[in-house]
């Protein structure tokens, strides 16, 4: 019936399964791995894990971030090692979510949440400072007035979510390297990171206590 | 009634009456035309597995209401190329032919093949159709009405100053022009049969039952070929290349904004249940239909709605199954398609009833419309053929 078979698809698709999530009421759970605003993390002894490298300001494509570095006072450190990250912006007006600052850092500092559903009402508040980006002492990013967090949003927003280990090597994703993750603590690699995933205390993996990195 | 011009003189029961059908009327199609953007809307998602509106009031019934409060808040722009006189006109012209043509139709009223039903009823002790009016020439005042809604359509493409809603309009008044030969001439069957031009009329000669609707009566084709050319004289989908987003951004109304868009916009929707109307009363028997009980007049005004909506429906099927046509495809359809096959159908029908009211031979008749047929067809392939020739010649040298 050539012509008259798209009338029959459309009239049956009036009984058909509705496709529509109804966004504001109805909320679909959000991909594991999806990029959202950024925290900035912490050990669990509280230091800050970012070391003001700047190498995630050098990535980023929209130029977004903004890092100044700065020395570590000897007795009392912001952060392990030297240097701590004594800046920290990002412009949420510019940034494009595409997680290369996350692949950059080299310590793990900067993940991104699953958050999206911020919006501001000025320009200011939608540069995001060091104040609102660390995370809190529980490891869960702080909430901002303007941010609606829902249940659950808040959880794995750190290094959990990576694709990779720091070092590119999944044999070293559970190793302590300085200290564990605030909130979080070690995890396991991910089944199909190496192989099949794999306790890594069967493992020899040189690991020097107190030191941080390898 | 049957006195549309008051010869018998006026006393103010009539102005009464005539005030209440003129607000009614207005009053409906403005909540109709409301009820159609959310309907189409409505029907359109879910036949693409959407939602559709459903914020605005329960099921999204106040949508439309939403847009237009919305509309009334926008500013209205003029780009500076524009007649200022006639841009503003254009809107009006638009929506007064949509809400006049609506004026003939008969909604209500016992239609049966008893003697004591004539179609009306009675307000305050004064008989009376339930239309707004009864002109004598009934059906021609749609024709007439939506030939000057084109000039709405013509004059705000033309008179915005910018190429697309030219385009548009050019296009838009081309393909009326063309598809109300078609239209017009369906139409004709329908006046052949019924004898008369008043809607009022026209609708009495279908109360015998389902098959004196003049749908069965007249053999169906004129009702599609109505259909088909009521279709592009509405500019719906699939002949919408009027507004073709694609190709115009808006068609003629690119430049609007604001409550003269929202005008354009009502007329459009306006029209549709217009011509839907229209149909029900050319073809689908107006109000008639079984009375069952309780109040006489309800009936069949529940059997119009039931109708209209049907064809309502069938439009917005329409739209969300077929792509548009390239404008040549729409052209052949018109020209070489609609207009012969109306043509021959006319004659048909005439020949058939001539027969009937001057008692003719069977077999001459039956004769003279094969040769006829025979001859018009001939006549027709041959033209059409050494039309192709020609295009083909042309497309040779360039």
């Amino acid at each position: 019936m050539g012509y008259l078979d798209g009338f029959r698809v459309t009239f049956s698709k009036l009984f058909d399964e509705r496709v529509t999530v109804e966004y504001p009421k109805v909320k679909r759970p959000k991909p594991e791995r999806f990029h959202g605003r950024h925290v900035l993390n912490r050990y669990e002894d509280g230091m800050e894990k970012c070391i003001g490298c700047e190498l995630c300001a050098g990535v980023c494509p929209a130029n977004c971030i903004y890092v100044r570095g700065a020395d570590n006072d000897p007795t009392d450190p912001l952060s392990p090692g030297e240097r701590n990250g004594y800046v920290y912006e990002i412009n949420y007006l510019r940034c494009i979510h595409c997680d290369l600052c996350v692949e950059a850092c080299p310590t793990q500092a900067i993940t991104e949440s699953k958050l999206f559903e911020f919006s501001f009402a000025n320009r200011a508040d939608a540069i995001y400072t060091k104040d609102e980006l660390v995370v809190d002492d529980d490891g869960r990013p702080r909430k901002q007035p303007w941010e609606l967090w829902h249940d659950g949003d808040d959880l794995n927003t750190s290094g959990w979510m990576r694709a990779t280990s720091p070092q590119g090597n999944p044999d070293y994703e559970n190793v302590v390297g300085w200290s564990g993750e605030l909130g979080y603590g070690v995890r396991d690699p991910e089944e199909g990171q190496r192989g099949p995933a794999s306790p890594a205390e069967n493992l020899e993996v040189p690991v020097e206590p107190g030191g941080y990195g390898h | 009634m049957g006195d549309p011009l008051f010869v018998d003189g006026v006393d103010w029961g009539d102005v009464g009456v005539m005030g209440i059908k003129v607000v009614v009327a207005f009053v409906l199609l403005l909540v109709a035309t409301m009820l159609m953007v959310w309907f189409e809307r409505k029907v359109n998602a879910d036949m693409t597995n959407r939602i559709g509106p459903n914020v605005a009031g329960p099921w999204g019934l106040l949508q439309t209401f939403a847009d237009g409060v919305k509309f009334f808040f926008k500013e209205d722009l003029r780009p500076a190329n524009a007649d200022p006189l006639v841009f503003r006109l254009a809107p009006y012209i638009s929506a007064v032919t949509a809400f006049l043509s609506f004026a003939v139709v008969p909604i209500g009223g016992a239609f049966r093949d008893v003697p004591g039903d004539t179609g009306t009823v009675s307000i305050f002790g004064k008989e009376t159709y339930l239309q707004v009016a009864d002109p004598p020439i009934g059906i021609l005042l749609l024709l007439a009405m939506s030939s000057v809604a084109v000039y709405g359509v013509m004059l705000a493409g033309w008179s915005s100053g910018s190429k697309y809603p030219l385009l548009g309009a050019v296009r838009a008044s081309a393909q009326a022009i063309s598809y109300e030969a078609a239209l017009g001439m369906a139409v004709v069957v329908v006046v052949i049969l019924a004898g008369t031009l008043s809607t009022h009329g026209i609708v009495a000669g279908q109360s015998g039952g389902l098959n004196t609707w003049f749908l069965v009566s007249s053999g169906v084709v004129p009702f599609v070929v109505f259909l088909i050319a009521a279709t592009a004289e509405l500019n719906r989908p699939p002949f919408d290349l009027v507004e073709a987003e694609q190709e115009l951004v808006g068609g003629f109304h690119t430049e609007y904004s604001s409550i003269r868009f929202a005008l354009f916009f009502l007329a459009e929707f306006m029209n549709v249940i217009t011509m839907s109307a229209i149909m029900v009363t050319l073809f689908l028997g107006g109000p008639a239909g079984p009375i069952f009980f309780g109040w006489t007049w309800v009936w069949p005004i529940l059997w119009f709605l039931a109708k209209v909506v049907a064809l309502l429906f069938m439009f917005v099927w329409f739209r969300a199954t077929l792509p548009r046509l390239r404008y040549d495809q729409l052209m052949n359809l018109g020209w070489k398609l609609l207009i012969p096959v109306i043509l021959f159908w006319l004659l048909f029908i005439s020949l058939k009833e001539l027969r009937a009211t001057n008692d003719w031979n069977w077999f001459a008749m039956g004769a003279a419309v094969v040769v006829t047929a025979v001859v018009g067809i001939t006549l027709m392939l041959t033209a059409l053929r050494a039309g192709d020739r020609a295009h083909q010649r042309e497309l040779e040298d360039v």
